[in-house]
């Protein structure tokens, strides 16, 4: 009896003590993002890195279908499970914070000072109330795609660097049938694909106008200027007859099939373009305003630390954060996803300013915009909307613009109401 | 145990019967009754999803009776209704009707007319999309240019959009009407018919005074059946307008899209139910009509 009371309580103190041992050295934080093949990859590498140099921490990804991405986020978290850091949209910033599901990045590790320093000026949108709350890996610009064959065909040599250069070169290449249907589009368009963020942050402010006022809670581009970006956009199809909206469904379609000499679109249309067999193509930087201003639309997935992240944990989470926002992690982002690094210093090297294809986003990026939406699909709607009007019922560019305005306002300040 | 075994016969019958239905009943309850209740709830309040549901009154309804959009839209789904629903009868009670009389290939045509019905509405929305684009890859447009003729704008177009989109609709619901027409075709009983041909009475007559007399509750099935399908049509609606669901402007958009995508990409859950609340509304409506119509049989 003695015996076994003894062999059981030594049992229970080794158990013991193993447990605290493994308690003190091993911390496991769990990272989740949604379903993105190459990005999970990329992660897994950044796990496996991180690993390497922190033993002690171990990182597990979750991943999610997209639908389903927001409620596990937000049933996880408050009932204490779920990620430590967690990867979100940066439109999404104020809803998470809001929710209270993310806490601030320590002041310590991620000055606020060296942040404004080290990455494009567009992170400065996750800055609230003076503390940064989320930073990315990586993010994403707009740029040119254009078909090499048929610039070669209309006898054009170098993409346009300006949008006079652009209808021109459109004009040379588009081809219509007997009945004036065009068969082969100049440029593509579409406010339904990149367009809108094409016309939001770099026509307007090509045209003079300011889209919104700096915390983009206000509509400010209903003036002279605005309705004359509305109306260059919608001359191109209803004027110069260069494009059109409908065209083979999709503008990313249409420039696909070798249908369209140009195409506006987003770093993440690279991996789509480079499978498509037959398909010669390149990028430029978006062409310039007629007063020489140049512009882009940059958005970015961000990481952020959850509020479930305490104690140990919180301490590993802040040194996961400061891993994959470093230079080599972004680089790696870079060199798997396609996803271009959210520093100077990792974008600006030599090497990626002279890829023949990352180039003129990274370039694109230190003049970049990121918008920051309430409801980025109810935003679309509006200069969806917009255009249609002026489409489909030959309203004026600047009733139509005045109307848009209007509904964007209304939808801007239900959203901030509180 | 004891108080079991104390129990009659009935009663123990009673306590069987129960106890068999109690999964399905719990199922009902868990997967049926308590979200709807909740989602009734929720149109009270305001709530994004993420953080806690905050008490909003009527607000979510009063912002729904002031919102342009949800009037079109409501009219668009009567108008899905009112044009799909007698579209769809009329057609598909004509063919039962002459099919019902063809002998040879009887069974092929039947399977033929089937065939929509058993697609996939994605697959076929998708395809349906594909004939409406405009040249070059269109191919209806490819059809009408090369006739000549001016192109149709089938999608891009507040006119046009919604009869172009509902034509598939009506089309893909047609084999289960058939079928269900040519049943109720085949029950009514011969001796009517030959009753009548020995008074010499016309093919009108027969039509009218007995065969549709007759198919009464077959109609009445068909037109609660079909209602309730037209009122909740999205999934033909969404994927013929991914680009810009239910647009143009809002012509096509239904009921149900709206729900979608107040819910789903504007995260406005509370204003969504308030919208869901609408449309149970209108479909209690519908039944208890049904129910009432079906009284007198």
């Amino acid at each position: 009896m003695k015996a076994i009371r003894t062999l059981t309580l030594a049992a229970t103190t080794s158990l013991a003590a193993m447990l605290s041992a493994g308690a003190v050295s091993a911390v496991e934080i769990e990272y989740w993002q949604y379903i993105f093949d190459a990005r999970i990859t990329a992660m897994d590498k950044l796990i496996a890195n991180f690993e390497a140099a922190n033993p002690g921490i171990t990182v597990k990804q979750s991943t999610f279908p997209y639908a389903d991405y927001r409620t596990k986020v937000a049933a996880a978290i408050p009932a204490g499970e779920g990620p430590d850091v967690v990867q979100l949209f940066y439109g999404w910033l104020n809803d998470y914070v809001q929710a209270d599901l993310i806490q601030p990045l320590p002041e310590s590790t991620f000055p606020a000072a060296r942040i404004e320093a080290e990455f494009f000026p567009m992170v400065q949108a996750m800055k609230i109330d003076g503390k940064y709350m989320a930073l990315p890996t990586a993010v994403r610009s707009l740029a040119l795609f254009y078909n090499t064959k048929l610039f070669a065909e209309a006898g054009v040599t170098a993409p346009p660097a300006t949008l006079a250069e652009m209808v021109e070169i459109a004009q040379k290449i588009t081809k219509k049938d007997g009945a004036g249907n065009i068969t082969l589009e100049g440029i593509t368009s579409g406010m339904t694909a990149q367009d809108h963020q094409w016309f939001r942050e770099v026509l307007l402010r090509q045209f003079g106008a300011v889209p919104y006022t700096d915390d983009y809670r206000t509509v400010t581009y209903n003036t002279p200027e605005g309705v004359a970006a509305l109306e260059f956009y919608t001359s191109l199809e209803q004027t110069l007859g260069v494009t059109s909206s409908t065209f083979m469904d999709e503008p990313q379609a249409a420039f696909k099939a070798g249908r369209a000499g140009m195409h506006i679109d987003g770093s993440f249309r690279i991996g789509a373009l480079k499978d498509t067999r037959g398909l010669e193509w390149g990028v430029a930087e978006l062409p310039a305003g007629p007063d020489g201003t140049q512009s882009n639309y940059a958005s970015y997935w961000v990481n952020a630390i959850t509020t479930k992240a305490q104690g140990e944990k919180y301490d590993a989470a802040v040194k996961f954060m400061d891993y994959i926002t470093s230079d080599e992690a972004m680089q790696i982002w870079l060199d798997t996803v396609g996803e271009l690094p959210a520093k100077p210093s990792a974008a600006l090297t030599d090497a990626n300013i002279a890829d023949p294809v990352f180039g003129p986003f990274i370039k694109g990026l230190g003049y970049g915009h990121a918008t920051i939406f309430a409801d980025e699909s109810g935003q679309r709607q509006v200069l969806v909307d917009a255009v249609s009007r002026i489409f489909l019922q030959g309203q004026s560019a600047a009733d139509s613009l005045a109307q848009a305005a209007a509904a964007e306002q209304a939808l801007l300040d239900s959203y901030y109401a509180k | 145990m004891k108080f079991y075994r104390n129990l009659s016969i009935s009663q123990k019958q009673v306590v069987w019967a129960w106890g068999f239905l109690a999964l399905p009943v719990l199922f009902y309850v868990v997967i049926r009754f308590y979200p709807t209740a909740d989602a009734i709830v929720l149109s009270f309040q305001k709530w994004n999803m993420l953080g806690i549901r905050q008490w909003a009154g009527f607000d979510n309804y009063i912002k729904l009776y002031n919102d342009p959009v949800f009037w079109k839209v409501f009219r668009n789904t009567f108008v899905y209704l009112i044009l799909g629903t007698p579209a769809s009868l009329v057609i598909s009670f004509a063919i039962a009707y002459h099919l019902d009389k063809v002998r040879f290939l009887h069974s092929t045509l039947r399977a033929l007319y089937f065939l929509p019905f058993l697609t996939s509405t994605v697959a076929m929305a998708w395809v349906w999309r594909w004939f409406y684009q405009p040249v070059p890859i269109g191919l209806f447009n490819n059809f009408i240019a090369s006739l000549g003729f001016q192109q149709i704008a089938f999608l891009n177009s507040t006119t046009n959009a919604l009869p172009s989109i509902l034509l598939p609709a009506i089309w893909a619901g047609l084999g289960f009407q058939i079928i269900i027409f040519m049943a109720g075709l085949r029950a009514i009983p011969t001796s009517f018919y030959e009753a009548a041909r020995i008074d010499g009475v016309s093919n009108w007559t027969i039509l009218r005074e007995i065969t549709l007399p007759l198919l009464k509750p077959t109609i009445v099935f068909l037109v609660v059946f079909s209602s309730i399908s037209f009122l909740r049509i999205f999934d033909q609606v969404f994927n013929m307008t991914t680009n810009n669901p239910g647009g143009p402007l809002d012509s096509t958009k239904p009921l149900v899209l709206m729900i979608y995508q107040t819910a789903f990409s504007s995260f406005d859950m509370g204003y969504a139910a308030a919208q869901t609340v609408v449309l149970f509304s209108i479909l209690l409506i519908v039944s208890l009509l049904q129910l009432y119509l079906m009284r007198d049989r």
